[in-house]
């Protein structure tokens, strides 16, 4: 299905919604925040004229209980917010998974903690990873690093929430959601998966579908955490998600995502016309982690260096993938500062000198 | 291979954000690799709004420019806030209606435009951006009016489309400066 052949200029945030709806998601709950607010007002524009469903829900609560809704009806559904607004998501996001539903969540992260700011940053990655709500549960957390890749990992995120039965977390920030950038939107769509645990209406011919997340009798409660766990190590082993840049020599591994990513490419050109064999694992799901990327790279670099918009998330995650098998440190920027090309530079630098790269 | 960075910045209200959008759409337009990303802060409100544009042989990195190779300064707190920034050998546009001081760098290249005035003598004062946006492709040598109204019809909405020619025809005013 195309809807779009030649490549436009779309902001991100732009790109995720039309990717939604072309992905065939006709429901949208959102509250307005920076800097995510134009998925919201794409969708007011666009989702009367489809026969969707825009609302403007009276919190981020709401909206995310309204998801609920929808998805137990097995239709494709969405929310979008930014940092603070994800945060009051939490309890609605745990609800999700103790129901095996699936979802599409956008957190186009700015600076925290608290009401913070509303400039870039990366900051959420401890709560889109690791924990989204209470209760033992996952994720899929994507992480664009460009605008096409908004627009594509929104169409990924739609596939897989519905092959897990999980929810698929777009974990953006200011910069990818502010920017535009050409964007081709040409997908092919396949016909939805059948969902018959879907809360339909049993038209007298089959026995009710019941989705909820209680369960009063620990056994059993042991047995869907069990069989939920064993559905998040098919993703694992499936549907991980990175890529390598300038890896093949390299001495020196950067680990960054997103817009801190695109800063190290910069960085790493410089780098290299310097003579340092410096390259980039960039993980496209952050949960699951690219461990085996980053496992490998370890028993051949003498060094990593964690980027991050934030004061050091994602390198306990590289930490734990290299075993710790050569020091990795930080360069970092927080609160809504962006690290620069220079400083990434400076940072490669030094680390090569103290390790003896070349 | 070449790429060029390049950083509009004014007040709100100056049209910042379409001019920049202009020249993202003429890399498009031109199959070259293009980024635009606008500031998006409170300051935005009343205060100054600025925005990055990379135009690329090569896949664009970060899009943020904080060298640019051209500044735009459509007013002084502009100028005062990025004159540093330019690389050396890069160019800087100014606004001289608005801005009254000169540039104090040597090692760039600078074109003063009364752009302000020159819209509003042309009465189109809302145009003063594309006035020295004509100026800017005419300085790096790439004003070619096929592509620039090419650039325009993309930027243009059809319900505009009357101020294709009215800004086809500001940009000249620039360029022939």
């Amino acid at each position: 299905m195309s809807i779009v052949a030649d490549k436009v200029l779309m902001k991100g945030n732009e790109a995720i919604a039309e990717a939604a709806i072309i992905a065939g998601c006709r429901h949208y709950f959102g509250y307005p925040i920076t800097p995510q607010t134009e998925i919201a007002a794409y969708m007011a524009k666009r989702m009367p004229k489809i026969g969707g469903c825009f609302l403007q829900a009276e919190s981020e609560i709401a909206a995310i209980n309204m998801v609920y809704g929808v998805a137990s009806t097995g239709l494709r559904v969405m929310t979008s917010s930014s940092s603070p607004g994800v945060s009051l998501k939490g309890e609605g996001l745990s609800y999700l998974a103790g129901s095996d539903l699936p979802s599409l969540i956008v957190n186009v992260q700015r600076g925290g903690p608290g009401l913070g700011g509303i400039q870039p940053s990366q900051s959420d990655y401890f709560q889109a990873t690791k924990s989204g709500g209470h209760g033992d549960f996952r994720m899929i957390v994507l992480a664009p690093s460009s605008v096409q890749e908004m627009a594509d990992l929104t169409v990924k995120g739609f596939e897989l929430a519905d092959k897990y039965r999980m929810t698929s977390m777009i974990l953006a920030d200011g910069t990818m959601g502010q920017m535009m950038e050409p964007v081709s939107l040409e997908y092919d769509i396949k016909p939805a998966i059948a969902k018959p645990w879907a809360t339909t209406g049993t038209k007298m011919a089959r026995p009710h579908n019941i989705v909820n997340s209680l369960s009063l009798v620990p056994d059993e409660l042991e047995e869907l955490n069990f069989a939920r766990f064993e559905r998040y190590r098919q993703v694992e082993e499936n549907e991980t998600m990175w890529e390598e840049y300038m890896m093949e020599d390299a001495e020196i591994c950067i680990a960054a995502f997103g817009i801190a990513a695109r800063v190290s490419k910069n960085a790493i050109v410089e780098a290299r016309k310097q003579g340092i064999k410096v390259g980039l694992i960039r993980p496209i799901t952050l949960w699951p982690f690219p461990n085996k990327p980053f496992k490998a790279a370890a028993d051949k670099c003498k060094a990593f260096i964690s980027v991050e918009l934030s004061m050091g998330q994602m390198i306990e995650d590289v930490k734990l993938a290299t075993e710790c098998k050569a020091p990795v440190t930080l360069c970092n920027r927080a609160g809504g500062m962006i690290p620069s090309p220079e400083q990434v530079l400076e940072s490669i630098i030094e680390t090569a000198k103290k390790v003896g790269a070349k | 291979m070449k790429t060029t960075n390049y950083l509009f910045a004014g007040f709100g209200g100056q049209g910042i954000l379409f001019s920049g959008k202009f020249l993202a759409y003429k890399g498009l337009t031109e199959d070259k690799q293009v980024s635009w990303l606008p500031s998006y802060g409170p300051e935005m409100r009343g205060g100054t709004a600025s925005c990055s544009v990379i135009v690329s042989d090569t896949p664009v990195g970060s899009p943020i420019v904080s060298k640019p190779d051209v500044l735009i300064a459509m007013n002084l707190p502009s100028l005062d806030k990025y004159e540093d920034s330019v690389v050396p050998g890069g160019m800087i546009f100014v606004d001289s209606t608005l801005v009254e001081r000169k540039v104090k760098r040597t090692d760039v290249t600078v074109h003063y435009i009364p752009a302000t005035k020159l819209a509003s003598d042309n009465k189109t004062p809302t145009l003063a951006n594309m006035i020295i946006v004509g100026k800017v492709l005419a300085a790096l040598g790439e004003f070619d009016e096929e592509k620039v109204t090419a650039a325009l019809k993309k930027v243009i909405s059809a319900k505009r489309a009357d101020m294709l020619d009215v800004n086809l025809n500001v940009m000249r005013l620039g360029a022939e400066y």
